[in-house]
C-alpha cells in the first residue's frame, strides 16, 4: 500500500459512545441512589406514581446495563476490532447508526419506564416498538462488527474479539427469542410463551444477558485493556482460547438456577444448578488469566490507579462467580432467595466486575481519543477508586447481613408450626443494612462524578483525533 | 430414534468437540501462532509506548 493512500481509524463513533458511556453511568448510578432512598423512607417518591419504586427500578437497571455497559461495550469493541484488525470500521456509516440508534432506545426507555409502560419481564421490561428498534441496531452492529472482522489486515483474530462476536450473536438471538410478544396496542404486548414456559425462556434470556452482555462481553473489553495497561502480552493465550469455549459451551444451560422450587421441571432446575457450578472453572480460569498478566509487574500497581481498577474489577469477578454458583446449589438458594443477598450478588458482578473494568477501561481510552497518553488528573483516578472501592464492600457487605438475616427469619418457625417473624419485621430489622447500602451506592456515585469532572477537563486540554491506520502488507502482522 | 436420546448423543458430542479444543489449544505446535496472537494489542505503535515493558520486544 502507498504511503499516499493513508487512512484512519473511525474514531468518531468509539469517542462518542465512550462519552455517552460516562453520562448514562451516572443517571443510572442517580436512579439506584434514589430508590435505594425509597426503600428505606418510600415519601421519596413524592406520591408520583412516575416516581415510584416499581417503575425506577427497571430503570435504573436498564440504564446501567444497556445505556452505561451498552455504550461501553459499543465503544470498546469498536475500538479493539479496528486496532487488532489493523483496518477501519466496516460500513461507518451503520457504526454512526448504531450510535444514534441505541441512544434513541435509551431515551424512550427513560421515557416509556416511568410512564409504566413493560412487558413484566426482568431486564426486558421495553415494549415491543422498543424491541423492534433495538433488533435493528443491534443487526447493523453485527455487520459493523463481523464486517470489520472479514476485512481485517492480520492473520489472527485476538480473542478480546471472539468474545465480542459470541456476546453480540448471543445477545441476538436471546433478544429475539424471549421478545416474541403479541402486539395488543402501541404501549402494551404480551409474551407468545404462557405460564412455566414463558419463566423458563424469560430466565434462558436473563441469566444469559448476565453470561453473554455482563460477563463475555467485558471479558473482551479485560483481555484488550488489561494488557495494554500493564503493558505486558496475556498471562496464557491458549488459556484464553479454552476460556472462551468453556463459557460458551456451559453459559447458555445456567438460566434455570432463577427459578429453584418453582413450578420449573425439578431436572431442569437440577441440571440448571449443575451448569452453574461447572461455571465456577471457565470463570477462574479466565480471573487467573486476567491477573497473572500482572505477575512480574506487581509493583506497577503502586502507581497505576487505572491497573488498580482492572485488578479489583477481577478480584470482584472471582468472587462474585463463586458466589454465584454457591447460591444456584437449592439448599442455598433456599435460603438466598428473595432476599437482598441476590441484589447484593449482582451489585458486587454490576458494580465490581462491570463498572470497575469499564471505568479501568475508559480511562485508558478516553485521553487516546483526544490525542493525549493521560488522563487530566490521575490523582482524581486514585480518589476515585478508593471512594468506589469502599462504597462496594459497604454496598455489598450490608447486604449479605442483611439477606442473610432476611432468609433465617422468613423460615423460622415456632414449635407449633407458626412462623416466628411477620414479614414486616424481617423489613424493620433491615432499615439500618438499607442505610449503610445507601451510603456505599450514594460514594459509589459520587466516584463517578469525578470521573466525569477528570473526563472534561481530560476533553478540555486535547482534540479530537483519529490515528492512522498503518500501511501493512496484508496477513502477516 | 427418541428425542431424548438424540439429545443425551448430542451432548456427548459436544463434550468430544470441546476436549478436542483443550488438547488442540494446548498442544505445542499451535504456541508459535498464539504468541504472536498474544501480541496484537502491541502491533501498532503508540507515542506513549516507547518505553515497553522488558519482556517483550517492541513488534513493528
Amino acid at each position: 500500500m502507498m504511503a499516499t493512500n493513508v487512512e484512519f481509524f473511525n474514531y468518531k463513533v468509539v469517542r462518542q459512545f465512550a462519552v455517552m458511556a460516562v453520562i448514562w453511568g451516572i443517571v443510572g448510578l442517580l436512579v439506584g441512589v434514589i430508590v435505594a432512598l425509597q426503600l428505606m423512607w418510600p415519601v421519596f417518591n413524592f406520591d408520583l406514581p412516575w416516581l415510584t419504586y416499581g417503575r425506577l427500578r427497571p430503570l435504573h437497571t436498564n440504564a446501567i446495563i444497556f445505556a452505561f455497559g451498552g455504550c461501553a461495550l459499543f465503544a470498546t469493541s469498536y475500538y479493539i476490532v479496528q486496532r487488532t484488525c489493523q483496518t477501519k470500521l466496516f460500513a461507518p456509516a451503520l457504526a454512526t447508526f448504531t450510535f444514534w440508534g441505541w441512544n434513541l432506545v435509551i431515551v424512550l426507555a427513560a421515557v416509556s419506564l416511568p410512564l409504566g409502560w413493560t412487558t413484566g419481564k426482568e431486564y426486558a421490561e421495553l415494549e415491543w416498538p422498543i424491541d423492534l428498534l433495538i433488533a435493528v441496531v443491534w443487526v447493523a452492529y453485527a455487520i459493523v462488527f463481523f464486517g470489520t472482522l472479514a476485512i481485517r489486515r492480520t492473520k489472527h483474530i485476538y480473542v478480546a474479539n471472539w468474545f465480542y462476536g459470541a456476546f453480540i450473536i448471543a445477545i441476538a438471538i436471546l433478544h429475539i427469542f424471549n421478545s416474541f410478544e403479541v402486539p395488543a396496542t402501541l404501549t402494551k404486548s404480551y409474551s407468545l410463551y404462557a405460564g412455566v414456559q414463558d419463566a423458563m425462556v424469560q430466565w434462558w434470556y436473563g441469566h444469559n444477558a448476565v453470561g453473554f452482555f455482563l460477563t463475555a462481553a467485558f471479558l473482551g473489553m479485560m483481555y484488550y485493556f488489561v494488557p495494554k495497561q500493564a503493558r505486558r502480552p496475556i498471562y496464557s493465550y491458549r488459556l484464553s482460547v479454552v476460556h472462551f469455549w468453556a463459557l460458551i459451551f456451559t453459559y447458555m444451560w445456567a438460566g434455570p438456577h432463577h427459578l429453584h422450587y418453582t413450578a420449573l421441571p425439578d431436572w431442569a432446575q437440577s441440571l440448571g444448578m449443575l451448569f452453574s457450578v461447572i461455571l465456577l472453572a471457565p470463570s477462574w480460569g479466565g480471573m487467573i488469566n486476567g491477573i497473572m498478566t500482572l505477575s512480574g509487574a506487581w509493583y506497577k500497581l503502586r502507581t497505576d490507579p487505572i491497573l488498580k481498577f482492572m485488578v479489583v474489577a477481577l478480584s470482584f469477578y472471582g468472587m462474585s462467580t463463586f458466589e454465584g454458583p454457591m447460591m444456584s446449589v437449592k439448599t442455598i438458594n433456599a435460603l438466598s432467595h428473595y432476599t437482598d443477598w441476590t441484589v447484593g450478588h449482582t451489585h458486587s458482578g454490576a458494580l465490581g466486575w462491570v463498572g470497575f473494568i469499564t471505568i479501568g477501561s475508559l480511562y485508558y481510552l478516553i485521553p487516546r481519543l483526544f490525542g493525549q497518553t493521560k488522563m487530566w488528573s490521575t490523582s482524581l483516578i486514585n480518589t476515585h477508586f478508593w471512594i468506589a472501592t469502599i462504597g462496594i464492600v459497604l454496598y455489598v457487605a450490608a447486604l449479605w447481613v442483611a439477606g442473610i438475616m432476611q432468609g433465617l427469619m422468613w423460615r423460622a418457625v415456632n414449635d407449633d408450626g407458626t412462623l416466628t417473624y411477620t414479614f414486616v419485621e424481617s423489613v424493620k430489622y433491615s432499615f439500618p443494612f438499607y442505610a449503610i447500602r445507601l451510603v456505599g451506592g450514594g460514594m459509589y456515585f459520587v466516584g463517578m462524578l469525578l470521573m466525569f469532572y477528570n473526563v472534561i477537563k481530560t476533553i478540555g486540554a486535547g482534540k479530537p483525533v483519529e490515528a492512522e491506520v498503518p500501511a501493512t502488507t496484508p496477513a502477516h502482522a | 430414534m427418541s428425542t431424548s436420546f438424540l439429545g443425551s448423543v448430542l451432548t456427548v458430542c459436544a463434550f468430544l468437540v470441546f476436549i478436542g479444543i483443550v488438547i488442540w489449544a494446548f498442544s505445542s505446535r499451535r504456541k508459535k501462532d498464539f504468541d504472536e496472537a498474544a501480541r496484537a494489542p502491541f502491533a501498532l505503535d503508540e507515542k506513549d509506548e516507547s518505553s515497553r515493558d522488558e519482556k517483550f520486544g517492541n513488534k513493528s
